[in-house]
């Protein structure tokens, strides 16, 4: 008898269906890694393990934990299996922890509710579950508030809730995806270490094929509701039967096609740019204290090139992005487009910002939703000093919207009423509409499934050709970065630690950091070779 | 001592607060057309009784002078001399006060053991009947016009039945059981609709914290739905609720200022209204700060509970 | 549609309507003595009875709710018309010094309930109608003022107000093209709710005599003077006080009516 087996799962939310008879099996010290994009039902598939139903959630089928058919069990029972014989750890994080309890109590938390032992033995025994995730008792004392961790040490206080009365099954959804590529790779080395030792089953919950094709025994895809296939990994990368399984696998390593007609002249260029932010004073006559987000940073972006710019949360690339964008004033340093300052004076320069425009991560806050599709994506006419009116305005609109691959009708409509793919096209409308030169991509891609995300690349390659467009890529992911960039730029606290052509640092890097980086990325197999 | 410090900004604020305050309402005051000393003597006084009297009650001098020794008075318990009581406002406020904050803790104690158990019992059975009629109940409260709702009650509980008395105060000296009894239909009336708020606040903050991540983390560790609320919903859905106990607390003395009148206590909301109408504006003037600084010492206490409860702010401060 | 909402704004269409009426119809005239018809319990006659001057309660219903309908519509219309500039000036430049001075000065305000600033302005200048509107609506200054701050902080984080920096606009240009029209929900329902404090707090300003003066009725002041007598004549406290009640509860439901129907989180819930 498997350790986890879910048959025939149905389930519905207020009547309308989620998951469409879903079966799968977790044997103890295996890991099974579920896949889907947004909307697959493979965060639904381990709240119905869990019996943590959101509200007007309705589950048919059968799912047995250890023998415990958990549909048919009674909320009293399914307490006292959750965190005993099942734990979970959840995506974001941040949010995820009591923000007004101490680390320690809440470890111990999960030892008091199902064990009748004193407080003392509990708070020992929490300390051993911290010390077994990697937060020793010298740095991270069990007083420590969570809103004094960073992200993926509260992820590691969550797990050690999860595994603090060593379960059988340990459910984790997208445990990585709120966190850097460094620290995920930590945090699922964590994981499997934990999995080996306690010969738990893990049930791995992701978005991103090539987390679970490092680490799975087994691989589920999931799609709508429903189990597309499954099968033992790696060995299932070989041979996918499905078509939507090719198609994610392909997706995921995507590469547009492109032409390049890179030119030797530099079109941005930056020279020892330093941004300091005030620190707010710790005492009342203290000195003044500066934080240094940029330290120093030179490059240059060539006319007709794909730039990538390379960090983790916090190294100063969102910082970098406004200072180039002339958004804030920088300490020191010049940048130029074309020859010209970007700032000059104390005011932004307009025939600068004129040729450049920017497209952001979320295409959820991207747009003012009070507004029409018309309105935002002619708003940055505003940096033209006379505007086009009448016929000639709504020529532009209709240009921008179809070579994004939209309709003019769409103009009229307001942005709720787009998915998040077609949102990110409006926003690249937005950027197209005064035909700027540069257009900077902050996280451009990143919130995207990855068939979306996919196509939104292809759309960037053939703007690139048609438009003769220079495109500077911020982001996280490396794997994007990989896949469309001609250099690359390795940003580390501030500073850029290393610069080169993409295949070059991927396959030689230099620097430390580089290395770390690039190793933490995880692969699909038969990339790695 | 990040505690410390929290609190030691905090009473910075509060006194720079009371400083702006206390100019403020001097300055009102002193906008005021006529000569205080001219009225109180009527029409025929002599100029020499006149600057006398001005001299007694500290008319004289430039705006600045008067201001600093208003304040420094205050400071050291003296608010002045009634124009028309001619007795010291500190002894006139001095006995009041002893009817006034009592009722006000009554009210706020009443209001808070009310609408806590009743928010958090509408909150943990949602959308039930409970709910539901809990909250058509809040819902009357929130609307019904505190002195009325105190009319009401006098003709039921007071002309009707003759369980209480319609108006008065019996005194502390009658004892503290009869004290509190006079003061019951006046504090029940202005706790109703301050408990009515403050169950609603109680209920959608409790609803807004059940649905954060942690509850649910907190239940896949085992915990039931009401464990889950009294462990770890409760506590944090507690700080918007402290915010408005405290706006309440303004609500209720001034609103204690208007109940006052409908009982016939003899508290500092029926001196202020004699005192308006006999232009006796050191009065009015005192009581407006004294009130002022109740307002702003317990949003100063509330601050301090803030930090007590939420670590997150000790910090930043 | 919203149950809430419905009940709501039917109740307070009632008495807006009564108001609005009462300029060209009442059934008898407010302001003559009617002594020998003096304190008549409610019947086909007089509908709400009459009090002790022999006046039409149901008349004097109808032209009290104007009073109070006024009072509560220019206060409300004072707090949002410096409040909401002062708060979207405050979200704009946060952190600056004026935005500490902003909000120093709404944390004063807020020290001073609006009894005891119509306490003030009625021992300066006597009592009337007007005090209670300044009085409620300087108190509402600083409510809409945090209201539109918090909210406004919140939403200059967004992407879409970057995007309209990187179109060149300005704080000011921003602040009314993006972050006013994306608060309004939150206006709307906080008006209503202002107004019911509104019409409660003229009340009781009128209840002690700092509102309305005589002859101009008004609610609060009808339960004032119906006090002495309402142990032999209880509907001349009756009618006036479910006048208040109902209006505010309509005012009330209407808010929590729109505040259903605006969220937009749940309007996204149902598309």
């Amino acid at each position: 008898m498997s350790l986890l087996e879910i048959t025939g799962l149905n389930m519905e939310i207020h009547g309308t269906p989620v998951l469409r008879d879903v079966s799968l099996c977790i044997e103890a010290g295996q890991i099974v890694g579920i896949i889907g994009e947004s909307g697959s039902g493979k965060s639904m598939t381990a709240f119905s393990v869990m019996q943590l139903l959101p509200e007007g959630g309705q589950a048919r089928g059968t799912v047995r934990l250890s023998g415990h058919d958990m549909l048919a069990l009674p909320e009293e029972a399914l307490c006292k299996l959750r965190g005993n014989e099942v734990g979970m750890v959840f995506q974001e994080p941040m949010t995820a922890l009591n923000p007004i309890q101490q680390i320690g109590a809440q470890v111990a938390e999960t030892i008091l509710i199902h064990e009748s032992v004193s407080r003392s033995e509990a708070f020992t025994r929490a300390r051993e579950a911290l010390n077994r995730c990697e937060l020793p008792e010298d740095k991270f004392p069990m007083s420590r508030y969570p809103h004094e961790l960073s992200g993926g040490q509260r992820q590691r206080v969550v797990i050690a809730m999860a595994i603090a009365l060593q379960p059988k099954l340990l459910i984790a959804d997208e445990p990585t995806t709120a966190l850097d590529v460094t620290t995920q790779a930590e945090v699922l080395r964590l994981l499997k270490r934990l999995t080996a030792e306690d010969g738990m089953g893990l049930m791995l919950i992701t978005h991103d094929l090539a987390v679970v094709a490092d680490m799975a025994d087994h691989i589920v895809i999931m799609r709508a509701g429903e189990v597309v296939e499954s099968g033992p990994c790696p060995a299932l990368f070989d041979r996918m039967q499905h078509p939507y399984s090719r198609a994610l696998l392909a997706a995921s390593d995507h590469q547009p096609d492109r032409q390049e007609h890179v030119l030797k002249e530099p079109l941005l260029s930056l020279q020892n740019v330093v941004r300091d932010y005030a620190l707010p004073r710790s005492k009342l006559f203290a000195k003044q204290g500066y934080f240094r987000a940029v330290n120093g940073v030179s490059f240059n972006v060539r006319r007709g090139e794909n730039l990538g710019l390379v960090g983790e949360s916090g190294c100063g690339k969102s910082t970098l992005t406004r200072a180039i964008l002339g958004l804030e004033q920088v300490q020191g340093g010049s940048i130029t487009l074309d020859g010209e300052a970007v700032f000059s004076g104390k005011q932004p320069n307009r025939a600068v910002r004129r040729k450049m425009q920017v497209v952001f991560q979320d295409p959820y806050g991207s747009f003012n939703p009070r507004w029409t599709v018309r309105r935002l994506v002619c708003e940055p006419f505003h940096l033209l000093d006379t505007p086009p009116q009448g016929d000639a305005r709504e020529a532009a609109l209709s240009q921008a919207l179809e070579s994004v691959g939209l309709a003019t009708e769409d103009a009229d409509k307001y942005i709720h009423e787009f998915s998040g793919g077609q949102r990110q096209r409006i926003a690249i409308a937005r950027a197209l509409i005064i035909k700027p030169e540069l257009i900077i991509l902050d996280e451009a891609v990143s919130a995207l499934d990855v068939s979306i995300r996919a196509q939104i690349l292809d759309l960037l390659a053939d703007l690139g050709a048609r438009f003769g467009l220079t495109y500077l890529f911020i982001s996280h992911d490396l794997s994007v970065v990989r896949n469309v960039c001609d250099r690359c730029l390795v940003m580390q606290a501030g500073e850029i630690v290393e610069r080169g052509l993409t295949a070059d640092i991927f396959e030689r890097p230099q620097h430390e950091y580089t290395k770390q980086l690039i190793a933490a990325v995880p692969q699909l197999p038969g990339k790695a070779e | 001592m990040p505690v410390l410090r929290f609190v030691l900004k905090r009473l910075a604020s509060l006194v720079l607060s009371l400083a702006v305050a206390s100019v403020v309402i001097f300055l009102f005051v002193e906008v005021v057309p006529g000569d205080p000393a001219a009225y109180m003597l009527g029409m025929n006084a002599q100029e020499d009784t006149l600057n006398a009297l001005r001299e007694e009650l500290g008319l004289n001098g430039s705006l600045m002078q008067r201001y600093l020794s208003w304040v420094a008075g205050m400071l050291q318990g003296d608010f002045g001399t009634s124009y028309t009581y001619r007795t010291p406002v500190s002894e006139m406020i001095g006995e009041r006060m002893w009817i006034s904050l009592p009722l006000a803790i009554y009210a706020l104690t009443l209001s808070t053991a009310i609408a806590f158990p009743a928010g958090i019992w509408a909150a943990s059975k949602r959308g039930s009947v409970a709910d539901v009629s809990v909250m058509g109940l809040t819902q009357l409260g929130v609307a019904i016009p505190n002195f009325w709702f105190a009319m009401l009650m006098v003709l039921v509980f007071a002309i009707n039945l003759r369980w209480f008395s319609a108006g008065g105060f019996a005194g502390w000296d009658a004892g503290f059981l009869p004290a509190m009894k006079s003061l019951t239909l006046p504090a029940v009336a202005l706790a109703l609709p301050q408990a009515s708020i403050l169950a609603r606040v109680m209920r959608s903050s409790l609803l807004d914290t059940l649905g954060e991540d942690y509850i649910r983390t907190a239940r896949a560790k085992g915990l039931s739905r009401r464990q889950a609320l009294w462990r770890h919903a409760l506590r944090n859905a507690l700080i918007p609720v402290l915010t408005i106990i405290g706006l309440q607390f303004s609500f209720l003395m001034a609103g204690a200022i208007i109940i006052e009148n409908v009982f016939f206590l003899p508290g500092l909301g029926r001196m202020v209204f004699q005192s308006i109408s006999a232009r006796d504006l050191i009065v009015v003037e005192s009581v407006v700060m004294l009130l002022v600084f109740a307002v702003i010492l317990v949003n100063f206490l509330v601050d301090i509970a803030y930090a007590m409860v939420d670590p997150r702010l000790r910090v930043r401060a | 549609m919203n149950r809430s909402l419905v009940i709501g704004a039917a109740l307070s269409a009632v008495f807006v309507v009564a108001a609005l009426v009462s300029f060209v119809w009442v059934p008898y005239d407010v302001t003559a003595l009617d002594i020998p018809n003096k304190l008549q319990k409610p019947g086909f006659q007089h509908l709400f009875g009459t009090d002790h001057f022999g006046r039409d309660i149901f008349s004097m219903i109808m032209v009290g709710a104007r009073t109070s309908i006024a009072v509560a519509v220019v206060a409300v219309g004072i707090g949002m018309l410096i409040g909401v500039p002062l708060g979207l000036a405050a979200a704009a430049r946060k952190g600056s010094l004026m935005d500490e001075f902003i909000m120093r000065g709404n944390d004063l305000v807020f020290a001073f309930p609006s009894l005891l600033i119509a306490i003030m302005i009625t021992a300066v200048f006597g009592a009337s109608a007007v005090n209670a509107i300044i009085a409620i609506g300087v108190f509402n200054i600083p409510v809409f003022a945090r209201l539109v701050r918090g909210a406004a902080l919140s939403l200059w984080t967004r992407d879409y107000v970057l995007a309209a920096r990187v179109s060149g606009k300005g704080a000011a240009r921003i602040s009314f093209e993006h972050i006013l029209p994306n608060v309004t929900n939150l206006l709307i329902v906080q008006g209503t709710i202002q107004f019911s404090l509104g019409i409660l707090a003229e009340a009781g300003l009128s209840y002690v005599g700092l509102g309305a003066q005589p002859p101009t009725p008004s609610w609060g002041r009808m339960l004032a003077e119906s006090q002495t007598m309402f142990s032999f004549a209880p509907h001349l406290a009756i009618f006036p006080g479910l006048a208040i009640l109902f209006t505010v509860l309509g005012l009330n439901l209407m808010g929590d009516g729109l505040r259903d129907v605006l969220d937009p989180r749940l309007r996204r819930a149902q598309r």
